[in-house]
């Protein structure tokens, strides 16, 4: 199952799927009245569509280390190797467009300029960074696919229905909620094994509670307008309601929480890295980097680099999924133009 | 033999099982009401008008709603012992409504487009051009240029634009009740006189029968032709409009009357309703 999964063939085909979701979703909306009136909103909007530019360059830097292809030897090498895996390993550490290595004993001259320095096995930064893109758009995205949907189904049943299947809901969520956040997604990762799959899942089974609070408080307020009596009055079923009528007027809040949590969830990714129990040594995460330059702060000569770009990567992909979010929201709302 | 009535309400009583103890919030009312025929449901905030008019489809959340005792009768039919699948049935099929507040009772995320197809999908799914339908009851409700306003969002409409909208909304489900809730409280004086005299003409065209709800006297004649004076959960007065108007028999109705202020009347202050009074008289 495990080989299976991890065969090239197999993640060429999910990557495949992935971006072909998510041109069956472009093509449904477009379809769609409200949405094709968002997008003409959203066009207008600048900022907006630099942020998604961005967010796109990082989705396809993602999709390009998934991707790939055998070699002769009888390994695979990813689409992304192919553009920057000529870049040479040094021995140590060496400064952004440094000539030396940094080493007060043994200032070996470098075999190539590395744009970011490289870290302390000589692997060059600048190319970590990007395949470290790999590594958070997977936990994010997996963990977002397991904790959108329980989050919100669950706040829209508890906050529709009320009374026994609320008490049922919040009784879960609560229980979830009392256990410490980092003590549950350790004991979930100690039971299940490591791995960035069981990191999402972990990561995904505590990330619901609050989306489900959210939806919830929400759904009570939603519930209760005369648009709601108004559909039941015609005879709406249950499920037209909840689907047609409160889904869509929460679903902002969806979005929102979803890009505000998205920072969140590789944030956690590093700090799980940290207590050793997140991202495997020797996969490139962004959580891995930040975490190991913290104790590189404190040598003489310092070393920046590893963190920096690190965060910097981290920084412009929250933001612009920030920004996006924000614009998707100014185009949902009707109020506006 | 006679007709069975479209709706026959005997001896309804309906409680609200709150933590405080249970209110009583309709005391045993019996009322019918025949085919095309329009009753109005007159009296004050709280005397259980408009939790009549929700619980003819059951629309009341159960609990705290308790139908302690009595019958609603649609066609014949008991609407208490009816299962979920049935109640949707009746729903905008045979029983259709309008709210106070226009403004909400749209959602505001759908055009008004989208909001009345919607409707008709749902009741009657043999309609094959939507789009012209949608024009047709926004035509009949008296909205201007309805081709052009059909993918406004409500926002984009006015208060009596709204509730022309709710109208065809129920209208296009073609029930065989309408029950209008307070249809032109939150509306200003001229534009409750059009959808009044919407109200009217369609009664004359499409020959339904409606339930009017309100607290104002002064909107009824012309179109009712029986009233129902309710206070504090029991019907006081029942009868033929004109009858009711010209010769109130409860003091309840005759203060009701007397609150309704008169063109040409010298500025006096309106009369007010005496509640302690009132008590001892039922």
């Amino acid at each position: 199952m495990e080989a299976l999964f991890t065969h090239w063939l197999t993640q060429n085909l999910l990557v495949l799927a992935g971006f072909s979701l998510i041109a069956w979703m472009l093509w449904s909306a477009s379809h769609h009245e409200r949405w094709r009136r968002a997008w003409l909103r959203f066009r207008s909007d600048r900022g907006g569509i630099i942020a998604l530019v961005v967010v796109g360059i990082y989705l396809i830097l993602g999709a390009l280390e998934v991707l790939s292809f055998p070699t002769k030897s009888g390994g695979t090498r990813t689409v992304l190797d192919l553009f920057v895996g000529g870049v040479p390993a040094e021995k140590s550490y060496s400064a952004p467009l440094a000539t030396r290595l940094l080493s007060e004993a043994k200032p070996d001259p470098v075999k190539a300029t590395h744009l970011l320095g490289t870290d302390a096995l000589g692997k060059d930064v600048f190319v970590e960074t990007l395949k470290a893109c790999k590594t958070a758009l997977i936990i994010g995205g997996l963990t977002a696919a397991i904790y959108i949907p329980l989050g919100t189904l669950f706040g829209i049943l508890a906050g529709y229905f009320r009374r026994r299947v609320d008490d049922l809901i919040q009784y879960v969520y609560t229980t979830l909620a009392s256990i410490p956040t980092i003590l549950l997604l350790v004991a979930i990762i100690l039971v299940l094994g490591k791995g960035l799959g069981t990191m999402s899942f972990a990561l995904g089974l505590t990330a619901w509670v609050g989306l489900c609070r959210l939806i919830r408080g929400e759904t009570l307020r939603q519930a209760e307008r005369p648009y709601i009596t108004a559909a039941r009055a015609l005879g709406q079923s249950h499920w037209n309601i909840i689907t047609r009528h409160i889904l869509p007027n929460v679903l902002h809040l969806v979005v929102i929480n979803f890009v505000l949590g998205f920072s969140g969830i590789v944030l956690a990714e590093s700090v799980l890295s940290y207590l050793g129990v997140g991202t495997p040594v020797g996969t490139p995460s962004w959580g891995n980097m930040i975490d190991s330059g913290r104790s590189e702060l404190s040598r003489d000569p310092m070393v920046w680099w590893n963190l920096v770009s690190a965060t910097v990567a981290l920084f412009g992909l929250v933001l612009s999924l920030n920004l996006v979010g924000d614009s998707l929201r100014r185009a949902f709302d009707p109020k506006r133009g | 033999m006679p007709e069975t009535p479209l709706l026959e309400i005997r001896d309804l009583s309906i409680n609200f099982a709150t933590e405080n103890g249970t209110v009583e919030a309709v005391k045993g009312i019996s009322f019918t009401v025949a085919k095309g025929e329009t009753l109005a449901v007159v009296g004050e905030s709280g005397s259980g008008k408009s939790v009549t008019g929700l619980a003819l489809t059951r629309l009341l959340p159960e609990p705290p709603t308790i139908y302690k005792s009595g019958e609603i009768l649609l066609e014949g039919r008991s609407v208490l012992k009816m299962s979920p699948r049935e109640l949707r049935n009746i729903r905008g099929n045979k029983i259709a409504y309008i709210f106070q507040e226009p403004s909400t009772s749209l959602n505001p995320v759908f055009t008004i487009r989208n909001q009345i197809a919607e409707a008709i999908k749902l009741h009657r799914p043999e309609v094959r051009d939507i789009d012209a339908e949608v024009i047709k009851y926004l035509d009949l409700v008296g909205l201007v240029d309805p081709a052009k306003r059909l993918h406004d969002y409500p926002h984009q409409l006015s208060g009596g634009m709204q509730q022309r909208v709710m109208i065809a909304m129920a209208l296009s489900c073609q029930p065989d009740l309408l029950v209008a809730d307070e249809p032109t409280t939150a509306l200003d004086v001229t534009i409750q006189a059009q959808i009044m005299d919407q109200l009217r003409d369609l009664k004359k065209q499409v020959n339904m029968s409606i339930i009017l709800i309100t607290h104002n006297f002064g909107i009824i004649s012309g179109i009712a032709d029986r009233v129902a004076v309710m206070f504090r959960g029991k019907i006081v007065e029942y009868g033929d409009t004109r009858t009711v108007l010209s010769n109130p028999q409860h003091p309840y109705t005759k203060a009701l009357i007397q609150c309704i202020p008169q063109p040409g009347q010298k500025r006096e202050r309106l009369a007010t309703i005496d509640h302690a009074a009132l008590e001892a008289t039922i």
